[in-house]
């Protein structure tokens, strides 16, 4: 979202004094607390942009990796309407990776580099999408729970301080209730099914709860990026306050469907009026953001694929760009 | 890939229908103007959000610099004058 043109950067930018920066940094917190928005060219911290280029490109390569699991069962969805509905919301998450590709953009760093840090490993997404998806069931379990918690954690970043990320988020999340209705709606179709078709459904649950209340991140003692974030409200909300609301609002849905979530310790505590849930194992949350998941390879290795494979077309629409402009030149 | 070979960026704006005016909407990169409307026709109206679309080169636009902010619009602060609610009529005195 505008770049270029807006690439310049404004006068306020080339400020390099010690005592300037101090001054403009104290500017630049007034104007988030006074719940000011920023702008691609407004003057700001170098940190809070470093923060929000490795935040909002990671959520961009989690979209655009996300698009692997649920394309898996295209080919195999079991009706016709299933299919559209699942081609839609595969689109719909590379809608959603372009989008958040620009405004990261708006930062000063190119399409390219994002796409180098995704295929060289270097740069993270979230790691849910390295969990297979072995049967039908998975796709309706990723709409419900995975979409579920992504709208969670989105929601809030539509206020976030940084004008082209906030805009971005507001219409990938009114595009994400339809993620989440058709997964649930798979799950209810499921559920009411055949024995066989129900315990398809339980032991998709059982497979992506946990990684589901892992993708909201670290406990809060534990993450490092928290507190600056809030300062910077480019965070609203703490990931375990987060979690808590997902878990509040999906257990009854669990029950609606007749579902048993695979956690002993859940429990309802009517004194504080929250489900209290059992200990993370975040053991191997650590393993599968260090590349040990079950499909950390095979993901980047079908990223690199595509890239690699999709070259030619890339370079050859250049060409095509260029051969047809020196001709209207000569014209 | 080459600079040189990186797809341009293109701003998109969308109009929602007709009587209304294009809204920017959000940026993309394409090869070519023609691929820069198909790409936004994709990426932009999935579930018919626009009947029209324009789309321009990010290099083409010139932006005011936020430095010149109080220079630029800071003169119309005090031209209350230009707003109708800056005179008093009577209560009496309709259609005006």
């Amino acid at each position: 979202m505008y770049t270029q043109g807006l690439d310049t950067l404004g006068a306020d930018c080339l400020h390099t004094q010690q005592a300037d920066s101090a001054a403009l940094e104290e500017r630049f917190q007034l104007r988030i607390d006074a719940e000011e928005r920023i702008e691609p060219k407004d003057w700001m911290p170098d940190a809070y942009r470093q923060t929000l280029i490795r935040q909002i490109s990671q959520h961009a390569h989690s979209e655009i990796v996300g698009m692997l699991p649920e394309g898996n069962w295209i080919t195999r969805a079991p009706t016709l309407r299933r299919k559209a509905v699942l081609i839609a919301k595969v689109q719909d998450e590379g809608g959603h990776g372009a989008y958040l590709y620009s405004a990261a953009e708006t930062l000063g760093v190119s399409r390219d580099e994002l796409l180098d840090q995704l295929l060289s490993g270097a740069a993270k997404y979230s790691s849910i999408f390295n969990y297979p998806t072995p049967t039908w069931a998975d796709v309706g379990a990723i709409g419900w729970l995975v979409d579920g918690a992504a709208i969670m954690n989105q929601i809030p970043i539509c206020r976030c301080s940084y004008g082209p990320y906030a805009r971005a988020m507001v219409r990938i999340c009114k595009e994400e209730s339809f993620h989440q209705r058709q997964g649930f709606e798979i799950m209810m179709t499921l559920a009411n099914g055949t024995p066989e078709q129900r315990r398809m459904a339980q032991e998709a649950l059982d497979r992506w709860w946990w990684p589901s209340l892992m993708m909201f991140g670290p406990n809060d003692a534990a993450s490092k990026h928290t507190a600056q974030s809030m300062r910077w409200k480019i965070k609203r909300f703490s990931n375990d306050e987060l979690r808590q609301k997902f878990v509040d609002i999906t257990v009854p849905q669990a029950e609606f469907l007749g579902l048993k979530v695979p956690d002993p310790d859940l429990r309802w505590d009517p004194d504080e009026q929250h489900y209290r849930y059992g200990t993370i194992d975040w053991s191997e949350f650590q393993q599968v953001l260090k590349g040990n998941g079950p499909c950390n390879r095979e993901r980047l290795e079908a990223r690199r694929r595509a890239h690699e494979e999709g070259r030619w077309v890339r370079e050859a629409a250049m060409a095509y760009a260029q051969k047809q402009r020196r001709r209207e030149q000569a014209a | 890939m080459t600079q040189q070979n990186q797809w341009p960026l293109y701003e998109v704006f969308i109009r929602a229908r007709s009587g209304l005016e294009h809204k920017h909407v959000g940026s993309l990169h394409a090869a070519d103007s023609n691929m820069a409307i198909e790409h936004a026709r994709d990426l932009y109206t999935r579930r018919q959000e626009g009947v029209s679309i324009w789309v321009v080169p990010s290099a083409q636009i010139v932006a005011s610099d936020p430095a010149d902010t109080d220079a630029l619009f800071e003169p119309a602060k005090d031209k209350v004058y230009r707003h109708p609610t800056f005179y008093a009529i009577p209560d009496e005195v309709k259609n005006l």
